[in-house]
């Protein structure tokens, strides 16, 4: 595939990089752990040593924004694996026989309101990454043993699935060897994309205060934090706004573009 | 044409005219910060319950003017004996509570009675456990005898929890308040809004205003908008100071000063280690540069507090500056205490602005001498009921808005488990004399003494600023005791 061929993609993964290279070398640097305070120094104007600025307690804000969206990259990666094994797990599990339980529960974590799953979870877990990760996770979990199980049976209805049964083939078997492969470019693409979801996500859920506690640094979190200062000091909520913005629009393009590229092949083939 | 032209002028003033008579408000709309957690303020300290409930519903034999003197309310006089032992009150005539009982000693002396019980959930049951017994010489007189001079009584009479209650009432208070006050509870909608519409049974001046809304806006910025809006008519105690500027200059909208005794403290739990080791507590205060933290919190526009006494208060007494910021004394503090670096601390927060800032330097200034400090946010019901209510905490920051409340150091459970006997004496002799200088003098001692054992770390004191409607009148932009009283509210044409 050649650049003019995919601009949703090569658009999508320079956004990416234009915010996830510096954070992961910031993230290298200081660990993405929190800049220092220091109170003396607060609303510094942009300058070589802060090109950004400083927030109300004098920290620099471009590594806090750095910090907060590998924190957020990191965090959305995490939740969105969990609900990638999972989800395709149990969306084979339930491609393979009558939809009851699994789609049941499937049916009920949709109607659930996702705020109202974190705010359980945090008053169980405590406000903490770990439960982050779980709300961001269970919140992408039943769309994506949808997406599995649908993809699953599309699969399963081809003559070879029937070849392959009466072979005597276990339904492990044809799952691994027939299905796995033909659904996971699909997966690939499902997975960029729930990325964005989760990012987003993940920024609301810190917003609302259900995050990882402070000190941490957080996007969602700065912004309800600073949006106070959005007539004195707009820098605050525009510099992490336009990096969450950032994200989900690189992530969601690189998405659509992997799609693209790997639909085109079939296209192709296709008389 | 001409015709026209001739009368438009006349026409437009008498329109005018008659939709600014027509305009002239009675109803009101308030944003608060925190939504009260009830209403009965006899089973709460929360200020938010004073904010609604405080001689709007519930009224008590005395009050405080929005200067903090006491003034006659159900008790139209009254004589204290010379020993200080026999209070005489005479209640007012024709008063009846929501549920048309009418007022009499008896709910005077079953309420009292009930706040001072040994089974009494009142904040204040220390205050109401002092009465030996209350007789009713008629059915508008009330004999109250204490077992012991309390020079503090009256005051106390005028707290929130010493509302006066309709006996039938007081199991369901809580959701549905039932008082004496010139408004009536109408419905509460819980995380959004509550009204109170006027009482027309009201025994005092009737109330100008016909309906009042609170509603519950804890985000600065969404009450900020609102209250540009005109959504909301007032605003006491706006929470950010950073947003006050987009009130400047607005034709509408003014921002008014107020005093306010407000006592910023980061609580220690002083049985837990390692708090209860003074130098452990001295350490942590000195920990903490507080001249940045009001920098950082308040843009310097606040008072460092050394005692748990607000600069506006009668008896406040400046105290040297006990623990200056000094890290390197900390640390040493810490080690001669034997606190290995590294100790893992929790601090809890409420969600409120000054709080969560100040939580968030203060975790940043104790790591600095050695400590890891893990914050976490809690909710206000969490807050109430395991760090107010059972003492469940390391360590959490929260203001103090009653008036003159030293005496919570000698309660008995107080949230942060502070006891001394030197502070029990002082407040024992502080309450047995009603000579202004010598309690002057005792309350001196008394905040030197907190200033020495530094149970809490003493923080600041931030003033009061109320945002409300130029037009609107009579608002308290004081705050002597938690309390929003609207009773002589009005607009203003």
């Amino acid at each position: 595939m050649n650049m003019r061929a995919n601009p949703t993609l090569w658009t999508g993964s320079a956004l990416l990089g234009i915010v996830l290279l510096p954070a992961f070398v910031t993230a290298l640097i200081t660990g993405a752990h929190a800049p220092a305070i220091n109170v003396m120094h607060r609303y510094a104007p942009l300058s070589l040593s802060h090109p950004l600025g400083t927030d109300p307690f004098g920290r620099d804000l471009l590594t806090f924004v750095l910090s907060g969206a590998f924190n957020s990259v990191l965090i959305a990666a995490m939740a969105v694996c969990f609900s990638t094994v999972i989800g395709t797990v149990l969306g084979l599990i339930a491609a393979g026989r009558p939809p009851r339980l699994i789609m049941g529960l499937t049916d009920l974590g949709l109607a659930f309101p996702p705020v109202l799953i974190a705010a359980l979870l945090v008053t169980a877990l405590g406000a903490s990454a770990t439960g982050e990760i779980l709300a961001v996770a269970l919140f992408g979990l039943p769309a994506q043993i949808r997406i599995t199980r649908q993809a699953a049976r599309s699969v399963l209805i081809q003559d070879y699935i029937a070849a392959s049964r009466l072979a005597g083939r276990s339904p492990v078997f044809i799952m691994r060897r027939h299905v796995l492969p033909n659904i996971l470019p699909l997966l690939t693409v499902q997975a960029t994309s729930s990325l964005a979801l989760a990012i987003l996500s993940d920024a609301g859920l810190s917003y609302l205060g259900l995050g990882a506690p402070p000190p941490r640094p957080d996007l969602g979190r700065a912004l309800a934090a600073y949006q106070i200062h959005i007539f004195d000091h707009p820098f605050l909520v525009v510099v992490p706004g336009l990096t969450i913005m950032l994200l989900v629009l690189g992530f969601n393009m690189a998405g659509d573009g992997l799609r693209d590229a790997l639909d085109a092949p079939l296209e192709e083939r296709a008389p | 044409m001409k015709t026209l032209l001739t009368i438009l002028p006349f026409l437009v003033m008498s329109l005018t005219g008659f939709t600014r008579a027509a305009d002239t408000p009675d109803t009101l709309s308030i944003g608060l910060a925190i939504e009260p957690p009830g209403l009965d303020p006899t089973r709460g300290s929360s200020e938010a319950i004073g904010m609604v409930t405080y001689n709007n519903i519930y009224e008590g034999l005395v009050r405080l003017d929005e200067q903090g003197v006491i003034k006659p309310l159900l008790a139209q006089d009254w004589n204290i004996s010379p020993d200080g032992l026999i209070y005489d009150f005479a209640l007012h005539e024709n008063v009846h509570f929501h549920d048309g009982t009418p007022l009499t000693c008896e709910t005077v002396k079953f309420s009292l009675l009930r706040a001072g019980a040994s089974s009494s959930t009142n904040p204040d049951r220390n205050t109401f456990s002092q009465i030996a017994d209350i007789s009713c010489p008629d059915s508008l007189h009330v004999h109250i005898r204490l077992q012991r001079p309390y020079g503090s009584f009256l005051y106390q009479l005028a707290w929130n929890d010493a509302a006066i209650l309709s006996p039938a009432s007081v199991a369901q208070n809580i959701s549905h308040p039932v008082g004496t006050g010139p408004f009536v509870f109408g419905e509460w909608q819980r995380g959004d809004h509550l009204t109170l519409t006027r009482n027309p049974e009201y025994w005092g001046a009737r109330p100008a205003l016909r309906s009042v809304t609170f509603r519950f806006m804890p985000d600065p910025l969404s009450a900020s908008n609102a209250l540009l809006a005109g959504e909301l008519d007032a605003y006491p105690s706006f929470p950010s100071r950073e947003i006050l500027s987009r009130f400047a200059n607005n034709p509408q909208l003014e921002v008014v000063r107020g005093s306010f005794p407000f006592k910023a403290i980061l609580a220690l739990n002083n049985t837990r280690r390692p708090f209860n080791d003074l130098r452990v507590r001295q350490a942590i205060a000195q920990a903490i540069d507080r001249k940045a933290l009001i920098q950082a919190v308040a843009e310097g526009d606040a008072k460092l507090l050394q005692s748990h006494m607000a600069p506006d208060d009668p008896d406040y007494v400046a105290l040297p500056d006990r623990y200056p910021y000094d890290p390197d004394h900390a640390r040493a503090l810490l080690k001669e205490a034997g606190i290995a670096p590294g100790l893992h601390l929790t601090l809890a927060f409420p969600p409120i602005g000054y709080a969560r800032d100040s939580s968030e330097l203060i975790a940043a200034y104790l790591e600095q001498i050695g400590l890891n400090v893990t914050l976490q946010p809690v909710e206000w019901p969490a807050w109430l009921s395991q760090i107010y209510g059972q003492g469940a905490f390391d360590m959490t920051v929260i203001a103090h808005t009653e008036p003159h409340d030293i005496a919570i150091y000698d309660r008995t459970p107080v949230y942060f488990h502070y006891h001394s006997p030197v502070f029990h004496d002082l407040l024992g002799r502080y309450e047995a004399t009603a000579d202004p200088a010598l309690r002057h003098a005792l309350s001196a001692q008394m905040q030197t003494q907190l200033s020495q054992d530094e149970p809490n770390v003493f923080l600041f004191s931030i003033p009061r600023e109320t945002v409300l409607n130029r037009h609107l009148k009579g608002l308290w932009t004081n705050q002597p005791i938690a309390g929003c009283p609207l009773g002589s509210v009005f607009w203003q044409p």
